[in-house]
């Protein structure tokens, strides 16, 4: 009997990931949501720029690589054109909130009808560790060596909060997965975030905390740790929006 | 083989274009070679409007005019920019309501028509452009043709049916003066 | 045969696009090519399309990337300013290989430029435009009734050869009416077994992708793409040639240039000087071939422009230096004369080919 396999919709391609990264388990969890769900024949992924560029090698379903920050365009695009498929898109922080802000934040406006796993680990890792747009005031990155200064480059962008001031979007919320506990849960908002496409409710994103080891320069222990003690007081875990769960609240 | 070169000029909002595209949309029913290209951009709004017909026995080369055979001149601005660029020999058409001061050139010909006046008395204060319009098809005696009534249904929208007629009575009044 | 309509350029292009099987439109405003996007606004909702006013031309083009991956047919349009900002998208539509339809109604740059027609794009639609590799194929009007024909065309080649196709007009072009007839047979679709519409567990998974780490794998890559483009030069490269028998001079000019050329060709003709044309219709590729020909007869080439002389290049190596070229030209938003053009080809008869 098997206890624990691979998720159907993950290839058999080895992933390249840092030792102690949590994009693998995040990549797990939306397979094991895609299998779970049975949408893999009709889901198409997009890829972002950055560490998790080769996604579309890890997913089984169809997958297209966009441009840096592009993707939540071209999962409009897509969307658009195959309102009946799933669409997804999986981008880290550089892409998602920084050069990509437009995309995201019009993509939530409109309300389409796509889930977005963003990953926000606070750091660009695909690049060798420079500063992102999520990282922590003071946070020593190769482009800020003397910690982020806020007067000189701002303050984090807080993505959840900013899209939970729009009225489009459907679903916000923020996890982790530096746990089993938060892994869990962390599953169950991604489920929700596909779930909802299928229920045609619209734009849903999960923001998952990460840790990138090798640019924070951590043990991955020590990394998950830096998650509980400084990521999470700057980025509060839970759901920022849920307008369905609200409208039956109220009714 | 002929091409006359026509250039409608005036104010945003006197039915420059209009006019011109229903000129250009008779010459096609007649069976001429025709292109219509307006003015652009933020001159439109507010300020003046001008817009090119040709209309040819042969293929129309450029579409743009730059010395027209017709000059139809709906205010001042108009008249002062474009009078001196008329061929010798052609025809200048001036609403003599806005345009107080008389053609200085003496090789063209040239037709006073108290338009906006016209327009105003007949209740129909937007056709100005319509009543030299024609004035211009029966100076060329190709008023009464059916491409007239033809080509108002292309350029007037189904919407507003009711305005042929009145379009045509502006044509005949134009005409009649 | 279908009744001719009077239509603008810009809007025979969107109903072109629509007859061609177009469903999907992105777009952002800008003069002067925004009746594009109206048309489209106004059409697609009645024929199940998707109209989507972008936040921006990069995410329209990313928008136009994301439907060409699921194999439909899509397009985009803009002028200049927002051309530029399409390139990123248009190098990544190259690169991954996917058909799609950009029109550029060409305005006066540089910068935000000015609003009126120019020719001044030419460089940067037919030298790729963008980072890489590629080339597009560069189709140039020269009239409402090509504005749309090319449109449909635009989109056959696209799928053909899975290439970025662009319309290069010109604010004249898109903003002037001329008699149209729309009369297309649609041809039978092309077989898109590379899109990405879910794999129903039917198939392996596809990849839209243009990224290739190693590099034996992206030169081999940019390798095919060159094959294709070299099926495309020979196959599908478009001209018109006007009075050229036994022409002594030669104009090259496309789109508006090429219609006022016409005036001065033929004004030439009446004066005795044996003037003729070659008309650039695809741009990319370029006649090379019927310009180096002509140097068999013609003293003298005339690249007339609107821009400060960007075609020039290619006609001079077609030319290969076997016969002088002059540039007759004005740029930010003018538009060259008929008489401009004749005084060039006077001038020319006078040197009668001394270089």
């Amino acid at each position: 009997m098997v206890v624990f396999e691979k998720p159907k919709s993950l290839t058999d391609v080895s992933m390249h990931y840092c030792p102690g990264c949590t994009h693998g388990i995040i990549h797990r969890l939306v397979a094991e949501v895609i299998d779970e769900l049975g949408i893999e024949g009709k889901t198409i992924g997009i890829a972002p720029v950055g560490c998790s560029v080769l996604a579309y090698n890890y997913f089984r379903c169809d997958m297209i690589e966009a441009a840096h920050g592009r993707a939540p365009a071209v999962a409009t695009g897509v969307k658009r054109s195959l309102p009946e498929n799933i669409v997804f898109t999986y981008q880290g922080d550089g892409d998602l909130a920084s050069i990509g802000t437009a995309e995201t934040v019009h993509a939530a406006a409109r309300n389409e009808n796509i889930t977005i796993i963003f990953i926000n680990n606070a750091i660009y890792g695909m690049t060798g560790g420079q500063m992102a747009p999520t990282s922590l005031p003071g946070q020593v990155t190769q482009t800020s060596p003397y910690g982020r200064d806020v007067t000189q480059c701002g303050y984090p962008v807080k993505v959840c909060e900013m899209l939970s001031q729009l009225d489009g979007p459907e679903y916000l919320e923020r996890v982790t997965v530096n746990n089993v506990k938060n892994i869990r849960n962390a599953k169950r908002a991604i489920k929700k975030a596909f779930q909802n496409q299928v229920e045609g409710k619209g734009f849903s994103l999960v923001e998952v905390l990460s840790s990138c080891p090798t640019n924070w320069g951590m043990t991955p222990q020590k990394a998950l740790e830096w998650i509980d003690e400084k990521m999470i007081p700057y980025y509060p875990l839970g759901v920022y929006k849920d307008r369905s769960a609200n409208k039956e609240a109220k009714a | 083989m002929s091409t006359t070169q026509i250039l409608i000029a005036g104010f945003g909002g006197q039915g420059i274009l209009f006019a011109g595209k229903f000129l250009a949309y008779k010459g096609m029913l007649d069976g001429k070679n025709v292109s219509w290209l307006p003015s652009y951009g933020p001159e439109m709004r507010g300020g003046t409007a001008s817009c090119s017909v040709i209309l040819s026995d042969t293929a129309v080369g450029s579409p743009i005019v730059s010395n027209p055979d017709v000059l139809i001149a709906m205010n001042l601005p108009s008249l002062d920019r474009y009078e001196d660029s008329v061929v010798p020999g052609g025809t200048i058409y001036v609403d003599s309501t806005l345009i107080e001061r008389k053609v200085r050139r003496t090789d063209v010909t040239v037709h006073y028509i108290p338009a906006t006046r016209l327009a105003s008395d007949n209740n129909t204060p937007t056709l100005a452009n319509m009543i030299i319009v024609g004035k211009l098809l029966s100076v060329m005696q190709d008023f009464g043709t059916d491409s007239v009534n033809a080509a108002l249904k292309k350029v007037v929208s189904a919407r507003h049916a009711d305005m042929l007629d009145i379009n045509l009575g502006a044509m005949k009044l134009g005409a009649e003066n | 045969m279908a009744d001719k309509v009077l239509m603008k350029g810009n809007e025979a292009i969107a109903e072109a696009a629509i007859l061609a099987g177009c469903r999907h439109y992105f777009g952002y405003p800008i003069t002067p090519q925004t009746e594009i996007a109206a048309y489209m606004a106004k059409r697609m909702p009645k024929i199940g399309g998707t109209f989507l006013q972008a936040e921006s031309e990069i995410a329209a083009i990313n928008m136009v990337y994301g439907v060409s991956s699921t194999g439909k047919r899509v397009m985009t349009s803009s002028s200049s300013p927002g051309i530029s900002l399409k390139g990123e998208g248009i190098s990544y539509i190259a690169g991954a290989d996917l058909p799609a339809l950009i029109v550029n109604v060409q305005r006066g740059g540089p910068g935000l430029g000015g609003i009126q027609p120019s020719q001044s794009d030419y460089f940067q639609a037919t030298k790729g435009g963008a980072h890489g590799d590629f080339h597009m194929i560069v189709l140039a009007p020269s009239s409402v009734q090509e504005m749309a024909d090319l449109t449909v065309k635009g989109f056959d080649l696209a799928d053909a050869y899975r290439t970025p196709v662009m319309i290069l007009a010109d604010g004249t072009m898109g903003q002037m009416m001329e008699p149209v007839s729309l009369d297309y047979t649609p041809k039978a679709p092309v077989e898109k077994p590379w899109a990405t519409t879910g794999t129903q567990m039917q198939r392996e998974h596809n990849i839209v992708n243009s990224l290739f780490l190693a590099p034996d794998e992206l030169e081999d890559m940019n390798m095919k793409r060159f094959q294709r483009y070299a099926a495309i030069e020979k196959n599908e490269t478009l001209y018109e040639e006007y009075r050229m028998e036994d022409a002594d001079i030669c104009i090259v000019a496309f789109g508006i240039a090429a219609r006022v050329s016409k005036n001065a060709i033929n004004e030439a003709r009446a004066r005795g000087i044996r003037a003729g044309m070659i008309r650039p219709i695809t741009l990319w590729p370029f006649p090379t071939a019927p310009i180096s020909a002509a140097t068999q007869h013609v003293h003298s080439f005339i690249s007339v422009e609107l821009s400060m002389g960007q075609m020039i290049e290619d006609v001079r190596l077609a030319v290969e230096g076997r016969a002088p070229v002059t540039l007759c030209n004005r740029t930010g938003g003018m538009i060259p004369s008929p008489e401009q053009v004749l005084q060039a080809i006077q001038t020319a008869a006078e040197n009668g080919g001394a270089k």
